[in-house]
């Protein structure tokens, strides 16, 4: 981990969510719920439109991270990630939602071989997730 | 109904095993936007735990209406990476319930075991239950 320093940004993605995405996503979650899909039952529960999976946009988040693990620090493992679901993702039926993503090393224990990675995640200019934290484990010795 | 405050401590019986076979995987990283489709996403694992979440919201004695169920936070620890091949099962326990004015925070821990009964994973979800009286 040498070649880093903590507030390096490690890596960022732009991704589309569209509604065929949303479908993709039930399909392979098991979620079904019909706010994902039916502007009718979304805006019946108060949503201003359809909304992303809140599961679709953590998963979608961490994966600029496991592309960063297996390029710069092979070996090393996801050891916990968590968010809080701040704000939904409008995913519009024509453009759908994109939603940017940005990975910013925040902690490195050498002694340890981990390090922290927080995601910053918005959409229409605004952060959709909270608190979203990457712990990373078994850092290459020889990177460490 | 408001959400019973006797479910602390809970537990549910393990699910069904959900087998990471290498179609289920790719289909999973496919609709999260992962680059490589062989390897398991980290989010797999809340295939399992919705699994274990379903035995919970179709109780009827918790007093939760999945209709009113809104997603607060998840977390994830892992002990190992999930691989393409395992056969999982989740465990479901209420670790908390705390009222949030008219509304619930339900903590909902869910630990993901393999075939050899070896913890995987543990899922954690915090659900915002409303009341119906908000």
């Amino acid at each position: 981990m040498n070649e880093y320093a903590v507030g390096d940004i490690l890596a960022s993605r732009v991704v589309t969510f569209t509604r065929a995405d949303l479908l993709a996503y039930a399909g392979a979650s098991g979620d079904g719920n019909l706010i994902h899909q039916d502007e009718s039952v979304a805006k019946s529960v108060g949503l201003p439109g359809v909304i992303a999976h809140g599961m679709l946009t953590m998963g979608a988040a961490v994966q600029p991270v496991v592309d960063w693990i297996a390029a710069a620090v092979p070996g090393a493992r996801i050891a916990e990630y968590g968010v809080r679901f701040t704000r939904p993702v409008i995913v519009d039926g024509d453009g759908g939602a994109e939603v940017t993503i940005e990975a910013k090393l925040a902690a490195v224990d050498e002694a340890a071989r981990t390090a922290r990675v927080d995601l910053t995640v918005s959409a229409a200019g605004q952060t959709v997730l909270g608190k979203a934290q990457v712990f990373v484990a078994d850092l290459p010795t020889e990177a460490a | 109904m408001a959400v019973n405050p006797d479910l602390v401590g809970r537990s549910y019986p393990r699910t069904v095993a959900v087998e990471a076979t290498a179609e289920r995987v790719a289909a999973f990283a496919r609709a999260v936007k992962a680059s490589d489709e062989s390897r398991v996403p980290p989010t797999f694992a809340i295939v399992v735990q919705q699994a274990s979440l379903d035995l919970l919201l179709t109780d009827p004695t918790t007093g939760i209406v999945l209709e009113r169920v809104v997603h607060g936070e998840q977390r994830f620890a892992y002990q190992r990476d999930i691989v393409v091949g395992d056969v999982l099962t989740g465990e479901l326990t209420i670790t908390g319930v705390r009222a949030l004015g008219p509304a619930a925070m339900v903590t909902a821990e869910t630990v993901i075991r393999d075939a050899a009964d070896t913890t995987v994973a543990t899922a954690t979800s915090v659900l915002v239950v409303g009341s119906g009286d908000e």
